[in-house]
């Protein structure tokens, strides 16, 4: 049987690897998606140190940090879509409209 | 769960991972996410969290990544080149490679009594998931329910087309009004030409038409 350790270096690689796509992608879509992917990470630590002590709180929070993700990509989606209306592009260096 | 499986769903997901943000073509990034969402679902069946992990397959995988697609595709997003600040972009890769090690060597010095713990045959089932759900946890339940309300809600309210009333008067054959009508887009500055829905390529675009002011319009 696989120790837990094995699953929380998983877990951190996989947030790493999200981390390196928010930083070098500029289309915005994959930033988002480099998001899910850190949180699909934090999931399995959440999984798997709770199956290590034995409890369902690990579980559950799964299950809210899930529901939470698809409200939040809905809503981040839906800013996506009017942003692309306002400004006709996705590519995150080119909406600099805020900056100095 | 054994090691050969492990080591096996383990690589999976990290190619996958690598597939997602390496990939120039968007939809190829989002095959990546999907297989490597699918296959934290097999791991997390595998650590016993059963009903989390088909919830993650339907949800995450079945609705999300379905709902990023025609995200995609209604934006007609093409593959893209390289751009950017590669030396940001080089450096930012080893900085997460650095933390990425870190991570590693922290969870490798774990205490010994690191193994599996002999779960309960019924710990990740649906009735004991909602058994804490229903009692422990009722209020961040309500409370989730709520915001999913709000999340349709402001969804809605930001991805609709609001036919305004420069649109309707085009239509008509009065020309283009002066006026910014604050209706368009969310925070105003309809009178540009970016702003009105008919001069971006947000869908498949229309075809030719016989209609006098539809040609109008579109030669302006």
């Amino acid at each position: 049987m696989t120790p837990i350790s094995y699953f929380m270096v998983l877990s951190g690689i996989l947030f790493a690897i999200g981390v390196v796509g928010v930083l070098i992608r500029r289309n915005i879509i994959v930033m988002f998606m480099s998001i899910e992917l850190m949180l699909n990470a934090v999931n399995l630590a959440f999984i798997a140190m709770g199956r290590r002590i034995g409890s369902i709180d690990g579980q559950v929070i799964v299950f809210f940090v899930i529901t939470v993700a698809a409200a939040e990509a809905a809503v981040g989606l839906g800013i996506i879509i009017s942003l692309f209306r306002n400004r006709a592009t996705v590519n995150a260096d080119e909406l600099n409209l805020m900056r100095w | 769960m054994p090691m050969w499986l492990f080591f096996f769903l383990a690589a999976l997901a990290v190619i996958a991972a690598f597939g997602v943000i390496l990939q120039r073509n968007p939809v190829h990034c989002l095959l990546g996410l999907a297989v490597n969402l699918l296959d934290m679902g097999v791991v997390f069946i595998g650590l016993g969290a059963v009903t989390v992990g088909f919830l993650q397959i339907i949800i995450y995988v079945g609705a999300i990544m379905v709902l990023f697609l025609f995200v995609i595709w209604l934006l007609n997003l093409q593959a893209e080149g390289l751009s950017g600040y590669l030396g940001l972009k080089f450096f930012g890769a080893i900085g997460a490679a650095a933390l990425a090690a870190e991570l590693a060597v922290i969870f490798l010095q774990a205490a010994p009594i690191s193994r599996l713990v002999a779960a309960p045959p019924t710990q990740g089932s649906i009735a004991s998931l909602g058994r804490s759900l229903f009692s422990d946890y009722l209020i961040a339940f309500e409370a989730t329910s709520v915001l999913l309300l709000a999340a349709v809600v402001g969804a809605i309210g930001l991805a609709r087309r609001i036919s305004s009333s420069a649109d309707q008067a085009e239509r008509s054959g009065a020309g283009q009004t002066s006026l910014p009508d604050q209706r368009t887009a969310p925070f105003g500055g309809a009178s540009r030409a970016v702003d009105r829905d008919d001069q971006i390529p947000t869908s498949i675009p229309a075809p030719a038409t016989n209609d006098s002011a539809r040609r109008e319009r579109r030669s302006a």
